[in-house]
């Protein structure tokens, strides 16, 4: 069950905030803007609010989640300052909780992932919270 | 004192309408986010999982939302940026981005911030809060 994960970590991963890849993302948005990916007009460029998606975030040993079925119902990001480009950084993932809810197409699986973001001193730099909700079909499939 | 500064509650950004939804810029998002689950890019598994045919990430919508505060970068940074999930964006629908100033002062201003799709239904609603602590790096 989810409930058995509450609490439950992953181990720390680093990640490099990659120039190429941040290009990348802020052209897959739309927002190409010269403070995410022009290094001759700033002296250092920023990452786009979304960007913490990309990142490896380690594994919570016994969450395991189905790849389809689920649905992502909120997501919610803080920052103590922006992401900067090329710079290294360690990312884990926690879950905050689990709860069920009845509702019409039966009942509902929410849960809640924390990640965070720190500078190599640990830091925070940003934190993201994810909600994500199971359906009981794909709770079913699951046989949990 | 700062276009940002002059803004008070009640007021709206410069509204941005998106080109309609294709099929290519959700291949290029899965790529750029990693994120490849097939409900996004392939019709057949979008209907296997009973939906009328792909749809948008949400996080998509949610990346593109947050350009209406791009061009305040010179002046802080985004601190808090939450989002509900209200709707699905399916192919050729047509995104416009909308944010309203809740409150403003000194250190932040705070925005009510939603993506309407062409009937004017929020797909995407909830919370910028734009701090004006300015990034040394972030110079012109």
């Amino acid at each position: 069950m989810f409930k058995q994960s509450i609490g439950k970590k992953s181990n720390r991963v680093k990640n490099t905030v990659e120039r190429g890849a941040v290009k990348k993302f802020a052209e897959s948005i739309g927002d190409p803007h010269p403070v995410f990916i022009d290094d001759v007009a700033f002296s250092r460029n920023i990452a786009p609010p979304t960007f913490p998606r990309v990142f490896d975030y380690g594994e919570i040993e016994g969450l395991d989640l189905p790849k389809k079925g689920l649905i992502h119902g909120e997501q919610n990001y803080h920052y103590e300052r922006p992401l900067f480009v090329g710079e290294e950084i360690l990312c884990f993932a926690e879950v905050e909780d689990y709860y069920e809810r009845s509702g019409k197409s039966g009942d509902m699986g929410f849960l809640k992932v924390k990640r965070y973001g720190e500078d190599l001193e640990g830091q925070l730099i940003f934190s993201e919270e994810q909600v994500v909700i199971i359906t009981e079909a794909v709770r079913k499939e699951m046989r949990v | 004192m700062s276009a940002l500064d002059e803004l008070q509650t009640g007021d709206k950004l410069e509204t941005i309408t998106l080109p309609p939804v294709s099929r290519i810029d959700l291949i290029k998002y899965a790529g750029a986010s990693g994120d490849y689950n097939p409900i996004h890019t392939i019709d057949e598994e979008a209907e296997k999982a009973g939906l009328p045919g792909v749809i948008a990430h949400g996080m998509w919508t949610m990346g593109n939302l947050a350009k209406l505060f791009t061009p305040f970068y010179e002046h802080g940074f985004i601190q808090d940026y939450s989002i509900r999930f209200k709707g699905m964006v399916f192919l050729n629908d047509v995104i416009t981005l909308h944010a309203e100033v809740e409150n403003n002062d000194k250190e932040q201003a705070a925005f009510h911030v939603r993506a309407e799709n062409q009937k004017g239904k929020a797909v995407i609603e909830g919370q910028v809060v734009f701090s004006k602590r300015e990034i040394k790096a972030v110079t012109y």
